[in-house]
């Protein structure tokens, strides 16, 4: 099917912009998507005509409410094949929803001497989470390499897992390279094992259909604001079996069933990990936002970007001096890269100039820079409204900017 | 010159420059031609640690009068500390103390003084105050 770019980029307020005079092309996807006209109306509508507290209210408007929450966590269990609803815990985003596992996994199901498997692009937020864990317990972290194209040794990964191996967390699709790991290959690798697997899906949500029992996946992450949805939402899917055997992670109302000051019982999922009000405003707005991906259809997403990024790379190269960093066959839709021996403050400065908004640095995933041996790069990331004719904008911007800075 | 003259002369070399791009071309081009800062001071003791940017500044007190040099592995942020070097430079604690550095308003680099900007322009003028100040406590009380 094909999709009407022009009619999707009306769906977006925010692309009518003119920064410093000049239409803003917005290539920083991967750090947060725009939203569309359909997620903002329904974060004013509810907060206009359907706000109250969540749960136990005994009048209308709580109701009302309660509904709207529980059919968002639907909404969530039907985009991601969910199998049950009770899966779907409403976190603040990936960065909370993996600190959740890594302290609730943690200290129920690690003990000292034990170790977990990342991989060596893993953005901070799978990282750090772990590193804290091991104040509390004596584990290990291993570590996935990937080449110097940026393609994860998947080879290496039996040779880490041994007896003491708890958990391989693996992020699907680098933030800093592009790549697209093959998870699905992890997954089995690691059940043959018994070795239960979690992914952040921070940047695959938004990009391509997921399903996670058809990955058979065991904890799976992602934020809402990075697939069109509001900022301070995010989501943990967890199989029942883990999230019923794992302790709550914060403490509060919502969470308990009966609470005394000698014991307290928990409530069933998910609201055994929902202390305190939740957003509810935001999971009805998330839930707005996953319905109109759907409606343009993820894999019609996942095509389209798939042609951009074919698009970028071909027009890119052919930029004098500039090379890609990440260059995975697997790839998403974004273009990591640097320009002849110009900084990426420098680069990404001078395209702010001319309204192209991209971002530089380490992108949160500093050993990913120490591999390249480089402080960090421009990361051009594509979504459903950016356009060929953008693209034709960004490698002239660059070309541009290239001649200003000392070869 | 005094500091205000130097920032009138910087403001002149900007005055007729519209287009943003002609305005961080003359910063470029201040950072290429930067004279930086001696090796042996650019030590992570001298160095200012920006979000993106690489910033260094080192500063000697002689007859009254200090004396900066600046670096930054970018040249954006290197243009931008060659200016507060060429203005600051040979110029008593209290003056540079009492300086009010409208330049930067002036020529349309206020956006950088943001505490949140990457390239730390407001690190650097603090930087090269403190030791001002340092210099001011050692040698002149």
């Amino acid at each position: 099917m094909a999709i009407d770019i022009q009619k999707i980029r009306s769906d977006f307020p925010i692309l009518e912009r003119k920064i410093y005079n000049k239409p803003l092309v917005y290539f920083d996807n991967a750090a947060t998507t725009q939203k569309p006209q359909c997620v903002v109306n329904t974060i004013v509508n509810n907060y206009y005509n359907c706000n109250a507290n969540i749960h136990r209210g005994v009048h209308f408007l709580s109701q009302q409410s309660t509904e709207a929450h529980e059919n968002a966590r639907k909404t969530v269990q039907n985009f991601i094949g969910a199998k049950n609803s009770n899966e779907i815990i409403f976190t603040r985003g990936t960065t909370e929803a993996i600190n959740l596992v890594a302290h609730s996994f943690g200290i129920s199901q690690c003990n000292d001497g034990d170790e977990i498997i990342v991989t060596q692009m893993e953005h901070h937020s799978n990282i750090v989470p772990w590193q804290l864990l091991q104040q509390i317990k004596d584990i290990k972290l291993r570590v996935i390499p990937f080449d110097e194209k940026g393609v994860l040794q998947i080879d290496q990964l039996e040779k880490l897992i041994n007896k003491k191996t708890k958990l391989i967390a693996v992020t699907h699709v680098s933030n800093a390279l592009g790549t697209v790991n093959p998870i699905e290959k992890i997954i089995k690798i690691a059940h043959s094992q018994d070795i239960p697997v979690l992914v952040d899906g921070a940047q695959s949500a938004p990009h391509t259909p997921i399903n996670v029992q058809d990955l058979d996946v065991d904890f799976y992450a992602f934020s809402g604001h990075k697939v069109y949805g509001p900022t301070g939402i995010g989501v943990l899917y967890g199989k029942e079996k883990w999230l019923e055997k794992i302790p709550p992670y914060q403490g509060g109302g919502e969470m308990i069933q009966n609470v005394s000051f000698e014991k307290t019982t928990f409530n069933e999922l998910p609201f055994k990990f929902e202390a305190g009000t939740p957003d509810y405003i935001g999971s009805t707005a998330l839930a707005a936002a996953l319905n109109y991906v759907s409606e343009i259809g993820m894999q019609n997403i996942a095509d389209y970007e798939h042609e951009l990024l074919r698009y970028a790379t071909d027009k890119l190269t052919q930029i004098d001096g500039l090379r890609i960093i990440g260059e995975s066959p697997q790839k998403s839709g974004l273009i990591s890269f640097l320009v002849g021996q110009i900084h990426p403050y420098d680069m990404g400065t001078i395209l702010d100039k001319l309204g192209i908004a991209v971002r530089t640095g380490h992108h949160c995933a500093e050993p990913v820079m120490k591999a390249f041996n480089i402080d960090g790069t421009i990361r051009a990331s594509f979504a459903i409204y950016n356009t060929k004719e953008e693209i034709d904008i960004l490698a002239s911007g660059i070309e541009r900017a290239a001649k200003m800075f000392r070869k | 010159m005094t500091i205000d003259e130097k920032q009138e002369e910087i403001i002149s070399e900007f005055e007729f420059l519209e287009d943003w791009l002609d305005k961080y071309q003359q910063i470029i081009d201040k950072g290429i031609s930067n004279k930086g800062v001696e090796e042996k001071y650019k030590t992570d003791e001298h160095l200012i640690e920006g979000c993106q940017s690489k910033v260094w500044v080192y500063a000697e007190y002689k007859d009254g009068k200090v004396y900066y040099q600046g670096e930054s592995n970018t040249d954006i942020a290197g243009g931008i500390v060659s200016m507060l070097v060429e203005i600051l430079s040979g110029h008593t604690p209290d003056e540079i103390l009492d300086a009010e550095l409208y330049f930067i308003d002036r020529i349309g680099l206020k956006e950088h003084l943001s505490p949140t900007r990457s390239n730390g322009m407001l690190s650097m003028v603090k930087q090269m105050r403190m030791y001002a100040v340092a210099f001011k406590t050692k040698y002149e009380e």
